[in-house]
């Protein structure tokens, strides 16, 4: 009974996101505004929560939020609690250098908070310091790492007692063991796959994780950040390259089995997809997860935009079932992303008398 | 930007969604036909399936992107 309701609690907590995201909307007087002013309202709304920012907000209009602290480098270091910008109103002075928030980029300003607008790229020409702040995403990552290696951790020595594991590692076993049976084994092959089941673990999980908490109304949008993506695909890159076997190289810039023009012609091509295949799986997740959420909101916009409650309601109910499919995809992508990951290693270890 | 200057991106971007369409559609449909005549294979053309299109909605979303 207690599993079914927590279950219970669990799908409402994400069907609830989709209103969850726009409450804080209806506190600006959004009917008072003309149609093409809503509109701009609205997207710069939308924006604001695909960002990163200073302070985790956990529900702005009522105030429950607590400030991330902010550390910059810029000649010298420089820590202060974010709570000091005033949600981009104040400037903040800090060993004698004055920074102010910009549509959540710091930089650095004189005592008034003045922003060079460059005229020809609409972005300031101020100087931006050396940004090592924890932001909302920086926060969220930690967090999140922290309970998948407490989780996984703990379901571990519960295996020093006896064959089958502790509550949690029931959930967790299957789904260990699909990583290994279905991506690992039949991608990577009997011999090598040891040396990449952790990478491939940690990979699957982090971006499951990280993608159903950008599905919670927190507003957490981690892997909505490309610098995120970019990171893990270069993981991947990186081990595929440094863990590759002679056959590897081999196959790029001397296919065998094809005459000799064609591998003249086909190394450069080779060559160039051993940097776009990591390119994608970046691109791939964050265009994922950004236009889910982006296509989310918009139609939670649509909601405020038309005022027949027949329309409102066929919106609410497209919402729903978006939200829905969200959550598949959050599965979908990091099954993906591993998978292709595994694939790269598998063409990595490759040994000749494989396929040929 | 002038109103007239979103009209190409909007339709470099219904470009982008038919080709993504009938690419995955593709795929798809003969994942189904191969289903249907070996239904025992069903987990191995599902895999299949599932990398093309990933692949092929991954080109789609950075053309998405770009336009």
């Amino acid at each position: 009974m207690l599993t079914k309701k927590i279950f219970s609690i669990l799908v409402f907590t994400f069907l609830i996101t989709p209103f969850a995201v726009f409450a804080e909307g209806a506190h600006t007087e959004l009917s008072e505004l003309s149609e093409s002013e809503k509109k701009a309202a609205q997207k710069e709304y939308i924006d604001h929560h695909l960002q990163d920012s200073y302070d985790f907000g956990i529900w702005h209009a009522y105030g429950i939020e607590f400030p991330l602290p902010v550390i910059l480098i810029d000649e010298g270091l420089h820590v202060f609690m974010s709570s000091e910008f005033h949600h981009g109103e104040s400037v903040v002075e800090s060993n004698g250098k004055y920074y102010k928030v910009f549509h959540s980029k710091i930089y650095r300003t004189d005592a008034e908070g003045t922003i060079n607008m460059d005229e020809s790229t609409h972005h300031p020409s101020n100087v931006k310091p050396l940004d090592l702040s924890i932001t909302k995403n920086v926060f969220t990552i930690i967090l999140i790492s922290i309970l998948i290696f407490w989780l996984f951790k703990s379901v571990a020595k519960s295996y020093a007692n006896s064959m089958i594991p502790s509550k949690k590692g029931r959930l967790l076993e299957p789904l260990v063991l699909f990583v290994r049976d279905e991506i690992a084994i039949p991608n990577i092959g009997e011999k090598y796959y040891g040396k990449y089941m952790s990478y491939l673990l940690t990979v699957f999980f982090f971006i499951w994780f990280l993608n159903l908490a950008g599905m919670t109304p927190l507003g957490i949008g981690v892997t909505n950040n490309i610098a995120v993506t970019f990171g893990l695909a270069i993981m991947t890159f990186l081990i595929t390259q440094f863990t590759a076997k002679k056959d590897y190289w081999g196959h790029i810039f001397w296919m065998p089995g094809v005459p000799v023009f064609m591998k003249v012609v086909l190394a450069p091509i080779e060559l160039l997809g051993v940097f776009i295949k990591p390119f994608a799986l970046m691109i791939r997740l964050y265009a994922n997860m950004t236009a889910g959420h982006v296509v989310m909101m918009s139609l939670i916009a649509l909601l405020y935009l038309f005022e027949n409650w027949l329309a409102r309601g066929a919106f609410l109910g497209l919402t729903l079932f978006l939200s829905i499919l969200e959550l598949l995809v959050a599965f979908l992508q990091a099954y993906i992303f591993t998978m292709l990951t595994a694939l790269y290693f598998g063409a990595a270890v490759a040994e000749h008398d494989d396929h040929h | 930007m002038e109103t007239v200057e979103y009209i190409p991106r909007i339709v470099g971007a219904g470009l982008i969604v038919i080709g993504a369409g009938l690419g995955i559609g593709k795929i798809g449909g003969s994942a189904m036909e191969a289903i249907a005549r070996q239904p025992e294979a069903t987990n191995k053309i599902q895999t299949a399936m599932l990398i093309a299109a990933a692949l092929i909605e991954g080109i789609g979303f950075a053309a998405l992107f770009a336009s």
